[in-house]
């Protein structure tokens, strides 16, 4: 196995930030369109749901949902 | 602050997707779903494709919105929750569809011997000690990651890290689900963690020697 400098820093990064207290895609998904609406909302959706953004920025999948739904709400706003 | 352009409060949508409006609150949000997702998408698809993903994801979605309806907490807007439903079909459809070709073999870093040659070798910024240093950090990792890691957990992690797949489609591949997937690799960072922490090295110290 090989591993390039720019793999392992990202590999030891996600270690560094690895927390016990991380939620799962489906306890993110659940909440998810309570956090986008406080998003829209102009509301710190990531003091009010702390896990949720913290999810959303270790998962890559969940995130490109997030961002799309929120181009989908704003164009129904 | 946004303003919301619902017809129907949650309660008037409940009330008319179960009773005798049923069609007419159906059509009401087909439109509304086709209308937020093709906003959402047309950035991501090829515009030639944009209209058939859109309206087989809205048609799938409507099938698990009126399957889940009771689940619905009433903590966002109804046409926000569906809308989520609507958007994760799309994105899983569109996942398969880019990545269905790529087998999780052709992501994984190349095999190598005893001929081991991590490619910071070549950076040309590095002084002798730092690379020295990178090196030995680069097979301390390497060495974790092969006695720590299950075999799975090893997979998964690469697939995602190296090979940029989407937690779906390496899920898929593993046959398993996606949020089983994520726990398995939280455990995997974790395990990773713990052991550092017994080589008597933090993450932090070891980006730092990257620096």
């Amino acid at each position: 196995m090989k591993l390039s400098s720019e793999v392992l820093k990202k590999m030891v990064k996600s270690i560094a930030m690895t927390r016990p207290d991380e939620i799962s895609c489906d306890e993110c998904f659940e909440q998810l369109d309570q956090f986008t609406e406080q998003v829209l909302e102009g509301k710190p959706a990531a003091e009010a749901m702390p896990l949720v953004e913290d999810h959303l920025n270790r998962c890559i999948d969940c995130r490109e949902e997030f961002e799309a739904l929120l181009e989908a709400m704003k164009s129904l706003n | 602050m946004v303003k919301y352009a619902d017809r129907r409060t949650n309660e008037e949508w409940l009330a008319d997707l179960r009773g005798v409006d049923q069609e007419s609150a159906l059509t009401d949000l087909h439109d509304t779903l086709t209308r937020g997702l093709r906003y959402a998408l047309v950035n991501r698809v090829p515009y030639n494709q944009l209209d058939e993903l859109v309206e087989d994801s809205v048609q799938d979605a409507l099938v698990k919105i009126m399957q889940n309806l009771d689940t619905f907490r009433g903590e966002s807007r109804l046409t926000t929750w569906a809308q989520k439903i609507a958007v994760r079909e799309a994105l899983t459809e569109l996942r398969r569809q880019r990545w269905k070709d790529i087998k999780l073999e052709d992501l994984m870093p190349e095999e190598s011997s005893g001929d081991f040659t991590p490619g910071i070798l070549t950076d040309p910024g590095a002084s002798p000690e730092t690379e020295a240093l990178r090196n030995s950090m680069v097979e301390i990792i390497q060495r974790l990651i092969m006695e720590e890691l299950t075999d799975r957990q090893r997979e998964a992690m690469l697939a995602v890290m190296v090979g940029g797949m989407p937690l779906e489609e390496v899920a898929r591949r593993m046959n398993t689900n996606r949020n089983a997937l994520y726990k398995l690799m939280h455990d995997a960072r974790q395990r990773l963690r713990r052991r550092l922490a017994e080589e008597r090295l933090s993450p932090e110290e070891v980006l730092a020697v990257f620096d």
